[in-house]
C-alpha cells in the first residue's frame, strides 16, 4: 500500500480507509494485535484486516459490517483529521488540471495545512516528480511529515518548516507550478517567481476573500506574470430519490369511456386505482457546500 | 538571449510538433508541416518561421508568414486620454465614428499596425473623450481584440485541449466541459503505474487527458465501440512515442467473448470460425491453405499457356500476380500484428484486476457501465460522464439493486469567472449546466452470501419523503 501505487492485499503497517457509509469514513493504521472500535463493532487487525484483500467486507463484532477500501487521496480528503481547514476534491481536481500537474512535475506548495491537497499532488506526481512544500507552524510540520511517511510517500516531498513570504520554497528554479493558500498570498509572489524554472511554469493562488484576490492579481501582473485568471468552482450533487407524488381527485368522470380497450395506457386520471404516481429523480442535499475560495492561476514567462 | 542548447531544445518548437494556436481565448490545435497552410481567426498564413523558436512565443501574421514581435510592440502605447465623469450625455446614434469601413479596409491595406489603427479610430470618435476612463479602456480593449493580427504558439496540455474542444467543438467530446474533465480525473485516481479502462467517443480527449495523467507508466485500454478506435484527438497531444506503449485497445463487441473464456486469440489459419473478424470476408479467402500465395504459380502457369503467344500481356499479369501476392502477403502481415495486440489487450483485461474505469461517450451509460465494471479489482474507482442527467440516475439505481459499489455519488461542478481589476471586479459568466454530469463511486468485493440490498439505504424511505412533498 502507498498513496501513490495501489496494492491488493492488507499487510501490517498499512493505512486503510474503513466505510461505514457514504458519510462516514475513517483511515485507520493497521497493526498486528490491535483493535478499532466502530458503531458495528470492534474490528480486530490481526484476524479481519491482515491478509484480507482491499475492497472485502469485514463484519464487525456486534455484527455489523464495514468495507476496508484502499487509500486514496480522494478517501483521505474526507477523512483525515484536520488541523486546519482543508481544500476538497473539487477544488484540488481543478487545480490539478489548470496547473498542468503531470508524472514528473515539480511543484512547490504553501501553506501545507492538514496535507489534502499534499496528498493529491503525491500521487498525480509520482514516480518522478518531486514537491517541495512550506508549513510555516512547527506541529503540523511534524505531523504532516509524519504522515507522508507513514503513507510510504515521503521519498517525493520536502517539508520546510519556515515562513514563505521571508524565505520562499528554500528552492529556486526548479518549480514547474506552484500553489499559494496563505492569508497575504501577494508577499509570496515574488518567491513563487523565484522557485520557478526559468522557461515558465504555472501558479495558483486560493483565497477565501475577493480583497486577497485583488491584490495577489496586482502582485502577479507586477511580477510579470501572463494570462492571469480567476474562477470559482462549486459541486452540485444530486441525491437520487424515489419520490411520490399524489394524484388530485377531481371526482368521477363524468363522460362515457371512450377507449376500446380501457387500458391504464390514458390518462392517469381516468382509473380510480391511481391516487399517486412514482418516480426517480434528484433532490440536491439540504445543505449545499458553497464557496470555498477564489482560484487565480497565471502563468510565468521564460525569464 | 544566447542559451546553452541541450537546456532549451525542450521548449523549442520543431518540425512536426503538434501544437496549439492562440489568440485571446480561441485555440486551434494544428501539426506544423513545412509549407502547409493552416487558417485561424480567419486568416490564413505559414507556420514554417516558428521553427526554431521557443514555445508561447507571440507572433505576428503578416503577408501569410509570421514574424517574431519586437518586445517594444507588444506594450500597450495607446493610453486612455482624460475622460469624462459618466454617460449621461453619450448618445449611441451609430454616427459617432467617422470612419468607414472602407476607410478601416484602406488603413489596414496601407500597412497599419493594429495599435496605429486604433489610434485612428479613436482620433475619429466623437465621443471617445466624453466616455469615463474606464469605458475607455473598454473601448480599447474591444478594438484590439477586434484589429489583432498576432498569434501564440503553445505546447499542447490537457488544459489547454480540453478548454479548446469545450470552446471550438463542444458536439465532438459529448460536450464535455474541462471543468468536469479535471473532476473525472481526480476522482478515478488517475496516476503513473495503474492499469485504466477508457470508453469514449470525445475524439481522444478522454484518452489523451487520462495518458498525459499517466506519464508513459502503466497502461491504458481503450475499449471501443464499432470496426476501430478513434483517437484522432490524442495526436493532438503530441505525446512521445513511448507514450503509445502503453496504450491499447480492445473492441467491445469481444468482451462476452473475453468473459466467457470463450475468446481466441492463438495464431491460426483464417477459417469459417470467425474468431478474427476479417477485414474484407471474401468468402474465397476464408477457405485459403496456408500454401494460398504458392497455388499462385499453376494458376499462374495455366494462363500462360492460354497466351503464350502474347509475350507482353503475360509479363502484365505476371507483375499483377506479383503485386495482389505482395499484397496478401502484407494484408497477413497486419492481421497478425492485429491479432497480437488483441491478445495483449486480452492478457491485460482477462485478469480482471484493472485500477480504474473511465466513461465518457455518446453511448447509454449504464450497459457500458456495468458491462465493464467487471474488470475492476474491489476497492478501485470508476467514474461515468453523461451530458444527461437521468442515464445516470439509472445507473446509480442498477448499481444499488446490484451492489459491488459503495460511495456512489451523482455530482455536476459549477464555474464562475471573474474579472479582477481595481474597481471593477466582478463575475463573468455562469457556466452551470453546460458541463454534463459525473457519476463516481469505488467497487468492493461482491458479497454472494447475502442479498445485495443495501442494508444502509442511501434514499430516505419514500414514506418519509412523500410527508415532505405534500405539505404545503
Amino acid at each position: 500500500m502507498s498513496f501513490v501505487e495501489y496494492s491488493d492485499c492488507i499487510q501490517d503497517g498499512d493505512v486503510a480507509i474503513i466505510y461505514l457509509s457514504h458519510d462516514s469514513m475513517m483511515p485507520v493504521k493497521v497493526q498486528q494485535g490491535a483493535q478499532t472500535q466502530t458503531r458495528y463493532g470492534v474490528i480486530r487487525h490481526s484476524s479481519d484486516l491482515i491478509g484480507q484483500r482491499y475492497g472485502s467486507k469485514v463484519t464487525c463484532s456486534k455484527g455489523g459490517w464495514v468495507h476496508v477500501l484502499h487509500p486514496t487521496p480522494e478517501l483521505w480528503t474526507v477523512s483525515l483529521p484536520h488541523r486546519t481547514q482543508i481544500l476538497y476534491t473539487t477544488d484540488i481536481a481543478t487545480i490539478t488540471m489548470m496547473l498542468e500537474l503531470k508524472p514528473g512535475s515539480v511543484v512547490c506548495e504553501s501553506g501545507t495545512g492538514s496535507g489534502s491537497l499534499s496528498h493529491a499532488i503525491l500521487r498525480t506526481i509520482a514516480p518522478t516528480g518531486h514537491l517541495h512544500t512550506v508549513e510555516f507552524h512547527q506541529q503540523r510540520a511534524e505531523k504532516v511529515a509524519e504522515e507522508f511517511k507513514e503513507h510510504r510517500v515521503d521519498h517525493l516531498v520536502t517539508v520546510r518548516n519556515q515562513d514563505v513570504c521571508k524565505e520562499g520554497f528554500g528552492v529556486t528554479g526548479v518549480a514547474d507550478a506552484v500553489f499559494l493558500d496563505i492569508p497575504s498570498p501577494w508577499e509570496a509572489v515574488g518567491h513563487a517567481k523565484a522557485a520557478m524554472k526559468r522557461h515558465g511554469g504555472r501558479v495558483c493562488s486560493f483565497s477565501p476573500c475577493i480583497e486577497q484576490v485583488q491584490r495577489t492579481c496586482e502582485a502577479l501582473a507586477d511580477q510579470g506574470f501572463e494570462e492571469i485568471s480567476t474562477l470559482e468552482v462549486l459541486l452540485r450533487v444530486h441525491d437520487v430519490r424515489t419520490v411520490s407524488l399524489s394524484l388530485p381527485d377531481f371526482g368521477p368522470d363524468p363522460s362515457p369511456p371512450t377507449h376500446p380497450d380501457g387500458s391504464e395506457k390514458s390518462a392517469p386520471t381516468s382509473g380510480p386505482n391511481q391516487t399517486a404516481v412514482s418516480l426517480k429523480t434528484t433532490t440536491p442535499p439540504r445543505e449545499i457546500p458553497g464557496h470555498t475560495g477564489y482560484l487565480t492561476f497565471a502563468t510565468k514567462p521564460r525569464t | 538571449m544566447a542559451d546553452n542548447g541541450d537546456d532549451d531544445s525542450a521548449y523549442r518548437i520543431k518540425e512536426g510538433d503538434y501544437v496549439v494556436l492562440k489568440r485571446g481565448d480561441i485555440y486551434k490545435a494544428v501539426q506544423i508541416q513545412p509549407k502547409k497552410k493552416v487558417i485561424f481567426e480567419k486568416q490564413w498564413f505559414f507556420l514554417d518561421n516558428a521553427v526554431g523558436n521557443l514555445y508561447r512565443t507571440t507572433f505576428e501574421i503578416v503577408s501569410g508568414a509570421l514574424k517574431l514581435q519586437k518586445p517594444k510592440d507588444s506594450g500597450s502605447s495607446t493610453d486612455a486620454k482624460q475622460g469624462g465623469i459618466d454617460n449621461r450625455n453619450i448618445v449611441d446614434d451609430g454616427k459617432s465614428q467617422k470612419l468607414t469601413r472602407d476607410d478601416i479596409e484602406g488603413l489596414k491595406e496601407q500597412g497599419l499596425k493594429p495599435q496605429e489603427i486604433i489610434q485612428e479610430l479613436i482620433k475619429n470618435s466623437s465621443t471617445f473623450g466624453d466616455k469615463t476612463e474606464y469605458a475607455q479602456d473598454k473601448y480599447i480593449k474591444k478594438k484590439k481584440k477586434k484589429y489583432e493580427n498576432t498569434v501564440t504558439i503553445l505546447k499542447p496540455s490537457c488544459r489547454i485541449l480540453a478548454m479548446m474542444y469545450h470552446g471550438r467543438e463542444p458536439g465532438k467530446v459529448c460536450h464535455l466541459r474541462y471543468d468536469t474533465l479535471a473532476q473525472m480525473l481526480t476522482l478515478a485516481n488517475i496516476h503513473a503505474g495503474s492499469k485504466v479502462l477508457v470508453f469514449e467517443t470525445c475524439a481522444g480527449l478522454v484518452l489523451g487527458a487520462v495518458m498525459e495523467r499517466m506519464g508513459g507508466y502503466g497502461s491504458v485500454i481503450q475499449m471501443y465501440p464499432g470496426g476501430e478506435p478513434v483517437r484522432a484527438g490524442v495526436e493532438n497531444f503530441g505525446f512521445p512515442t513511448h507514450f503509445h506503449d502503453t496504450l491499447h485497445d480492445f473492441p467491445i463487441c469481444r468482451v462476452n467473448a473475453l468473459l466467457a473464456g470463450t475468446l481466441d486469440t492463438t495464431a491460426k489459419e483464417p477459417t469459417a470460425g470467425g474468431d478474427l473478424k476479417q477485414p474484407d470476408a471474401a468468402a474465397g479467402e476464408e477457405q485459403k491453405q496456408p500454401g494460398a500465395e504458392q497455388q499462385g504459380s499453376p494458376e499462374e502457369q495455366s494462363m500462360e499457356t492460354n497466351s503464350a503467344a502474347d509475350g507482353v500481356q503475360d509479363l502484365e499479369r505476371e507483375e499483377k500476380e506479383k503485386l495482389r501476392e505482395a499484397k496478401a502477403q502484407e494484408k497477413k502481415v497486419k492481421m497478425e500484428e492485429k491479432r497480437k495486440k488483441l491478445a495483449a489487450a486480452a492478457a491485460l483485461l482477462e485478469g480482471r484486476n484493472a485500477d480504474g474505469l473511465v466513461i465518457a461517450s455518446r453511448f447509454h451509460p449504464c450497459p457500458v457501465l456495468m458491462g465493464l465494471l467487471k474488470f475492476l479489482s474491489p476497492s478501485r474507482p470508476f467514474v461515468v460522464y453523461s451530458q444527461y442527467k437521468e442515464p445516470l440516475i439509472e445507473c446509480y439505481t442498477k448499481l444499488k439493486e446490484q451492489g459491488g459499489a459503495v460511495n456512489i455519488r451523482l455530482t455536476d461542478t459549477w464555474l464562475r469567472h471573474y474579472q479582477v481589476l481595481p474597481n471593477r471586479t466582478h463575475p463573468l459568466l455562469l457556466m452551470s449546466g453546460g458541463g454534463g454530469y459525473i457519476l463516481s463511486g469505488m467497487t468492493v468485493a461482491v458479497d454472494r452470501s447475502k442479498p445485495s440490498g443495501s442494508r444502509r439505504a442511501e434514499e430516505p424511505a419514500p414514506k418519509r419523503q412523500k410527508l415532505t412533498d405534500t405539505e404545503g
